[in-house]
């Protein structure tokens, strides 16, 4: 490995969203002829830093250098004059085109069709039996299978003169067989001299193809290996953040009463795929099971199946001692509120609050048909007010004006306003998504307070989250899911960095393994 | 404070960047003119003259005035819940087809009774044709502004089809039903005037002017004081947290719809109550559409709207009169003048935002500093 030559090199790279660092201080560097991987959970800042690289956003500070050179990109068109090219996890196709109308949009070289399309037929033909292509170059892409699809934009890119190629997610949409394909591909263009950037949270792809491999954390970079000297454990770890700083203190409980149960529940996802299988758990009061797992393997469908706003497609979901939810059954929010349940959504701003409604509106939210915010249909202004001034002084909500849009404050502030809304009416059981996603540091030390404080209260609590940290602070027991499944349940006492690891990353790569076989 | 950045204090979104927007709509529109060999300063005092000049004049634009601020309502109350009904045309003639059964079928009976009737026939019509499209999207996710349109040819084929069919005048040629019986009317303002003492000169104006300002106000209480208000502002800005807050998105489209379409159908109160006294094929006159661009320019709020159909009113009296007073101005570029108002206030409402806010964002840097 040549590592005095870099394809791409980041120093000092900052880009903020309002008061957010998205990309913090990011010093990256990709040696030229290698696959590079980058690692890191949702949300760590991933997106960013390739847009930046790709010239779709500008660094608010810092440098991009592109074999050696300063560079700053104004557009992606910029980006691929320099030889980095990027395919998408969403791709950037037109459907009823053919695969060669694609790869030539953009760079025609003249205004008679035929003409530019006779041209690049020669071009793209040399070009696939360098890189063993077999595309069918004149049938409409909708016709075509997805990895079929994404080899479609490897090629535009490459016909474009990408010397860079930087892949995001690129096995996100793929079939077991068609990200062999895809490693297989990723190989060659190595041997061929380009560089690849590869982008995933899925560990068991960066052991299969990188050479080495940069972790991103919250914005930062917090490791930078050889792929051969390290493991997927490793990565996990470094991944989620492994201190563990446990802040409160637990009161000991007595076994408890099971609050909630689910036994055996299946569901399907918004595309129709199965996406909890059989899944089995229990929540007992005076406790806190906390779910880990890489984003995206369930966690989401399980939260909204509990919570009234997905329907089960077998077994059985009793809470209070009542079945609330079944194949045939289901309750809605507002009566599951009404029972004791609250809920703190895992996207705040997409599901957990109106954005551009004031704090005063949202603190209504889900409750806006119990008695003390409405009679005989009528808002009640004033007690709302009243309540949200109340909110915001218990939870030292800053700035202190409930008139304000509830997107202007912070995540941390936005994220107190919402517990303090859900906690309000002494819930049975709280159902948290991401308890401090998006929080300030300071108040993510409250928010676990709180928790902590309504489990010695005798309260179940579940809590999802992909921070490793927070669930070791804060659990009793923390059950682990990968690809739908329950893969683990372990006493917080038990458990440990390396274990929970090894849960996610190696049973998901057993998972692989199996799929394949078949 | 960082809390207001790239944003607008309240008056220079809903005051100054309408004023803006109908200022280059009217120098557009004065280059024109100037361009016809008129002179554009008094076209614009022939239009103000005429609108608000005398008091016929005036009866005419607020009767103008009445038929959009039923039509902008309806727009804004389906767009609050997030769609864009761009069906009040279709709902506001079957409103008045509904109108019209409504006053045949009871007869003459008291004026209060005929009144009431009318009111609930016009509001069933036009909210039972909004429901169709907003079921179609509810549970099949046909885009309602796509069937909405769709809609109003079907209305204006029904129209037709009642006009030269079963609801035509008995012996007439012309598309249109026989007279409403004596009670289906509502009174003119002038005669409400007369009776309180004051003189006021004959004009269309009538009764349904206060009709459709109860509606504007009831609209805004709807909207802001009421929980089924709150969930369908809502369910128009963030479907999955309504879906969170256990608020059915579907009802809510539906629901919200149907409203929207009562209030278009009520537009008929004013045009075939108030001033025709029969069902014409062709009374709504594209004020449908027009509800539109009072909706927008009135920033979706109903005293905003008020205050645009008030515009909309005077632009289409002052432009008849306009007509009337230059022959070279003609019919067709008082629509294309209308037209323009609608393409600055509505098509292109952001064009002036931009530049306003950096100059604001500037303004403010230099006081920081």
């Amino acid at each position: 490995m040549n590592t005095s030559a870099l394809a791409i090199e980041t120093r000092g790279l900052c880009k903020r969203f309002g008061d957010v660092r998205a990309n913090d201080e990011i010093n990256l560097q990709v040696s030229s002829g290698t696959v590079h991987g980058i690692v890191g959970e949702n949300g760590a800042g991933k997106s960013t830093l390739l847009k930046m690289l790709f010239g779709f956003y500008e660094p608010n500070t810092g440098d991009i250098l592109v074999n050696g050179e300063h560079v700053s990109f104004m557009s992606p068109a910029d980006a691929m004059a320099r030889g980095v090219g990027m395919v998408h996890q969403h791709f950037m196709l037109v459907e009823p085109f053919t695969v060669l109308e694609n790869i030539i949009l953009g760079a025609e070289g003249s205004k008679n069709l035929e003409e530019s399309k006779g041209r690049a037929r020669e071009a793209l033909l040399e070009l696939e039996e360098k890189f063993g292509f077999d595309l069918p170059l004149d049938e409409p892409v909708e016709n075509l299978a997805v990895g079929v699809r994404q080899r479609a934009e490897i090629l535009k890119a490459l016909y474009k003169g990408a010397e860079i190629l930087i892949l995001d997610e690129p096995t996100a949409v793929l079939t077991p067989q068609e990200c062999e394909q895809l490693f297989a591909l990723v190989k060659l263009l190595k041997e061929q001299g380009k560089t690849v950037l590869f982008v995933t949270h899925k560990l068991h792809e960066i052991m299969a193809v990188t050479d080495e491999v940069t972790v991103i954390r919250a914005g930062k970079i917090v490791a930078l290996r050889k792929t051969s000297e390290t493991s997927s454990e490793e990565l996990a770890e470094l991944m989620v953040g492994a201190k563990v700083v446990r802040a409160v203190a637990r009161e000991k409980h007595a076994d408890d009463a099971a609050r909630l149960i689910l036994e055996n529940i299946s569901c399907e996802n918004n595309q129709g795929q199965r996406a909890l299988k059989n899944v089995s758990l229990e929540v007992r009061d005076g406790e806190v099971l906390g779910i880990a797992g890489v984003a995206g393997n369930g966690q989401t469908e399980l939260l909204e199946s509990i919570t009234g706003l997905r329907s089960l497609s077998g077994g059985s979901i009793r809470f209070c001692g009542a079945e609330v939810s079944s194949q045939s059954k289901m309750t809605d929010a507002i009566t599951l509120r009404r029972m004791g349940m609250a809920h703190v959504a895992e996207d705040r701003l997409k599901t957990g609050v109106v954005e551009s409604m004031p704090a005063t509106e949202n603190i209504i939210l889900g409750y806006q048909r119990e008695p003390d915010f409405v009679s005989r249909g009528i808002l009640k202004l004033k007690d709302i007010a009243a309540k949200a001034a109340e909110y915001f002084e218990s939870q030292d909500v800053r700035p202190r004006n409930p008139n304000l849009n509830i997107g202007s404050f912070s995540g941390g502030n936005q994220q107190k306003i919402v517990i303090a809304r859900e906690i309000a009416r002494d819930p049975q059981l709280m159902v948290i998504g991401q308890p401090t996603r998006g929080v300030d540091i300071g108040a993510v030390t409250k928010i676990h307070d709180q928790i902590t404080e309504l489990r010695n209260a005798g309260k179940a609590l579940l809590v999802v989250s992909a921070d490793l940290d927070e669930l070791l602070a804060i659990s009793d027991r923390i059950a682990v899911m990968c690809e739908g499944e329950i893969t683990g349940m372990l006493a917080v006492e038990d458990a440990d960095e390396q274990t929970l690891g090894l849960m996610m990353a190696g049973q998901s790569q057993a998972m692989h393994t199996a799929v394949e076989a078949n | 404070m960082s809390v207001a950045d790239n944003k607008l204090p309240w008056w220079a979104d809903s005051i100054l960047l309408p004023v803006l927007n109908l200022l280059a709509a009217f120098l557009v529109s004065g280059l024109v003119i100037w361009g016809l060999g008129e002179d554009p300063y008094i076209a614009l005092s022939y239009i103000v003259e005429g609108a608000f000049g005398f008091e016929e004049g005036i009866s005419y634009t607020f009767y103008y005035a009445t038929n959009f601020v039923f039509t902008g309502l309806a727009v804004s109350l389906a767009f609050h819940a997030g769609h864009f009904n761009i069906g009040g045309e279709g709902q506001a003639m079957l409103g008045g087809l509904g109108l019209t059964l409504a006053v045949f079928m009871i007869g003459d009976v008291s004026p209060l009774l005929s009144v009431f009737f009318a009111i609930v026939g016009a509001a069933l019509f036009g909210a039972a044709w909004a429901y169709i499209p907003a079921y179609l999207q509810a549970k099949r996710g046909s885009h309602i502004v796509i069937t909405t349109i769709m809609f109003n040819f079907i209305a204006s084929a029904l129209l037709a089809y009642f006009l030269v069919g079963p609801l035509q005048r008995p012996g007439g040629q012309m598309p249109e039903s026989a007279d409403f019986p004596e009670s289906a009317s509502l009174m003119g303002i002038h005669e409400l005037l007369a009776a309180v003492g004051i003189s006021f000169e004959e004009g269309p104006m009538n009764v349904s002017l206060l009709i459709a300002l109860a509606c504007a106000v009831g609209v805004w209480f709807l909207l802001w004081r009421t929980r089924f208000g709150y969930e369908l502002r809502v369910v128009g800005q963030n479907p999955n947290a309504a879906r969170f807050g256990g608020i059915s998105v579907s009802r809510m489209t539906i629901v919200a719809m149907m409203i929207s379409g009562a209030l278009a159908g009520m537009m008929g109160l004013n045009e075939l109550l108030g001033e025709q006294h029969r069902l014409l094929g062709n009374f709504t006159l594209g004020y449908g559409f027009v509800g539109i661009a009072v909706a927008f320019m009135g920033r979706n709020h109903p005293v905003g709207i008020v205050l645009a159909a008030l515009l909309f009113g005077a632009l289409y009296q002052g432009g008849a009169e306009l007509a009337f007073e230059m022959p070279t101005i003609t019919r067709d570029l008082i629509v294309m003048i209308q037209g323009l108002v609608i393409l600055f206030a509505g098509a292109m409402e952001h064009m002036f935002r931009k530049p306003v806010t950096m100059l604001f964002a500037r303004f403010a840097e230099r006081k920081a500093v």
